[in-house]
């Protein structure tokens, strides 16, 4: 299984196309996390029900077996280290994005902890540049 | 012309740079808490009431006034493009303002708000400068029954016209009325309600009460409620309207302007029903009545401009009476007596130059909000990201500083928590607040005026409706309260009737208070 850290964003999607490819690769299945802590009002990072249905258009065409999860409540790298528990889960994909010291400082970042933390292979990619 | 010479003076005091700044600051702050629902101007100027021990009087009004109108403004933007309406007073315009939204034309949808807002704004304001001193000298020759049978008016239509629930408000405004009750007795000497304890002597200080209501109340109220779905927000870039939009807008700017002032200015103020009023109007004067429900332009322009305009109008009763009929009035009035400017008919006469600079700042501040609000209004919006912990820890922390900082008492903090928990409750509940904090602030207030109407009667209670106005306000009180029993019992409402705006205005305001707004 594939786990795809999922963002609404060119970032989660560069990181769900890729997530495809290697499942394709591997012929194995797909899962789809897209998290939010859920203590702020907006979280633009969050799909929102439109953004949910072109993601799974996307998924359904490729033909992938997949499933989406939106877990609410919980710090987006936990969820996506908790779901690498998994014994089939054998690849993370995460995409990554520039980020200022103090950003970091304030708001941690999610790519550096699951680099840093899961003990399975993780992908970091870039989406091309606009 | 003397009124003139003094709202001049008000505009030279209040047009000094650091004056200016304290404006900017107010309006930047009261918009930013105006857009983040839960956050109200109210909590805001509460929490800043300890500045008052350092800051000129001048300042801190000025500053206070920038909250008070940025609220408004704030608010719409929120309901505009989130759907939750930062205050109970933009309510209204989430309905079309939403829509409009979802239909790509946020921008119009934001600019008709905040011209809507300024146009309103700047007719209330001077109305306001207008009729409060002609009010105030009117006011000043009442004697004390007149003077309480205002203020029973003020609370009954408080508690009983406005909100949903007659009951609650009764229960929240019996509650602010039991502590205002606390601390010794001026007349007798006697100990009240103090438990025992001396430190509760002097009564409990509006500050903390304010402050653990509306502040720790909200904080604890959302730390119970921590973690949810984010909602959509609308993507926006700066405001902007057509010459077209422009046209559909200027006359239900001023429609809404007319409904919001006398509203605000009657002693019940509340937004609700004007703005409510007004797209109801707007709807049935519309050229394009099958656009409403699908995001009309007039079903913004119209309340928004009501809920300016009735802000304004809420000054009237504060500074011609000293009669807070909204959350915001009640706190800054409570800033006037930290200051030991005595709120009521005199304000007028011992503190002029205060109260015009007062009204100049509020110019100022309207026209600040325009200028700031148009570019600024993607920033706003971004601010709706913040994680709500670090927003509440930093409130949590103002609200003990505030607290302390009153009379630097351990008292005050168990009682700034004893309140806070009051305040959880009631929301969860559904108990208004704004009932509670008039009733505390206008409970003594109410009950040194009927002693001293009775002592000058001799004991006697006829004393006490010797004056015309007083029976007008006893009659009013009768008729509002009678009213609604008679109504219910020679028709049953017939749900057929309910409008179907009206229905959702009603879930959208129970929506607002589960918010705990």
């Amino acid at each position: 299984m594939i786990v795809v850290g999922y963002s609404a964003d060119r970032f989660g999607t560069a990181a769900l196309e890729q997530g495809i490819t290697e499942a394709k690769r591997r012929s194995t299945n797909l899962l789809v996390i897209n998290a939010t802590k859920g203590d702020a009002l907006a979280d633009p990072r969050f799909a929102q029900a439109e953004e949910v249905h072109d993601v799974e258009d996307r998924l359904n065409q490729c033909g992938v077996e997949f499933e989406l999860a939106q877990p609410i409540g919980a710090d987006a790298a936990d969820e996506l280290l908790k779901a690498m528990e998994h014994d089939d889960a054998e690849l993370l994909v995460v995409g990554i994005r520039h980020r200022s010291p103090v950003g970091k400082l304030l708001l941690g970042s999610v790519a550096q902890q699951v680099l840093l933390e899961c003990p399975k292979p993780v992908l970091a990619v870039k989406p091309n540049e606009p | 012309m003397e009124n003139l010479d003094w709202l001049i003076q008000g505009f030279g005091q209040a047009a000094t740079p650091m004056n200016l700044l304290y404006a900017v600051i107010g309006v930047l702050l009261g918009t930013a808490v105006g857009v983040l629902p839960g956050i109200g101007p109210a909590m805001t100027v509460a929490l800043l009431l300890p500045i008052t021990y350092n800051v000129s009087p001048s300042a801190a009004f000025i500053m206070f006034a920038g909250i008070f109108y940025g609220g408004m403004y704030g608010g719409s933007t929120t309901s505009i493009l989130l759907n939750t309406p930062g205050e109970s007073s933009s309510v209204i315009t989430a309905i079309e303002g939403n829509k409009m939204a979802k239909a790509g034309r946020a921008a119009q949808a934001l600019a008709t708000a905040a011209i809507g807002s300024f146009v309103a704004g700047a007719i209330g304001t001077l109305l306001l400068a207008a009729f409060a001193p002609v009010i105030s000298r009117f006011a000043v020759t009442l004697g004390a029954p007149s003077y309480l049978a205002i203020m029973l008016l003020a609370l009954v239509m408080v508690t009983a016209v406005l909100g949903s629930s007659k009951l609650r408000g009764a229960i929240a405004l019996l509650l602010g009325l039991a502590i205002g009750i606390v601390g010794i007795d001026s007349l007798t000497g006697q100990p009240r309600a103090t438990f025992g304890l001396p430190l509760l002597s002097d009564g409990i200080d509006i500050v903390v009460i304010a402050v653990a209501i509306f502040a720790l109340g909200e904080a604890l109220w959302v730390a119970a409620h921590l973690r949810r779905r984010p909602a959509e927000v609308i993507p926006v870039g700066r405001p902007w309207m057509s010459r077209h939009d422009f046209g559909r807008s200027w006359k239900p700017w001023l429609r809404g302007t007319a409904f919001g002032f006398p509203f605000g200015a009657l002693p019940a103020g509340g937004a609700e029903l004007p703005t409510f009023l007004s797209y109801v109007t707007e709807k049935k004067l519309s050229k394009h009545p099958e656009e409403f429900g699908h995001g009309a332009i007039e079903g913004v322009a119209g309340p928004e401009a009501a809920n300016n305009a009735s802000a304004a109008g809420t000054l009237v009763p504060m500074l011609s009476l000293g009669l807070p009929t909204n959350a915001t009035a009640a706190v800054i009035l409570a800033a006037f007596v930290s200051y030991g400017i005595q709120p009521g008919p005199t304000l007028f006469e011992k503190e002029p130059l205060l109260i015009w600079t007062l009204i100049a700042s509020l110019f100022i501040g309207n026209f600040l909000l325009l200028v700031l609000n148009l570019p600024l209004a993607p920033l706003w919006a971004k601010l709706l990201r913040t994680p709500r912990p670090y927003l509440y820890a930093g409130i949590l922390f103002f609200a003990t500083l505030g607290a302390l900082a009153v009379n630097v008492q351990w008292l005050d903090l168990a009682l700034l928590l004893v309140f806070g928990l009051l305040g959880l409750m009631m929301r969860r509940f559904g108990l208004p607040v704004l009932p509670l904090i008039i009733g505390v602030i206008l409970g003594p207030r109410i009950e040194r005026q009927l002693r001293q109407s009775l002592q000058l009667g001799g004991g006697d209670w006829t004393s006490l409706f010797t004056e015309p106005v007083a029976i007008i306000c006893y009659i009013l009180i009768i008729v509002l309260l009678v009213t609604p029993l008679i109504l219910r019992l020679f028709h049953r409402p017939e749900p057929d009737l309910v409008h179907a705006s009206a229905l959702e205005e009603h879930e959208e305001e129970q929506r607002v208070e589960k918010a705990g707004a």
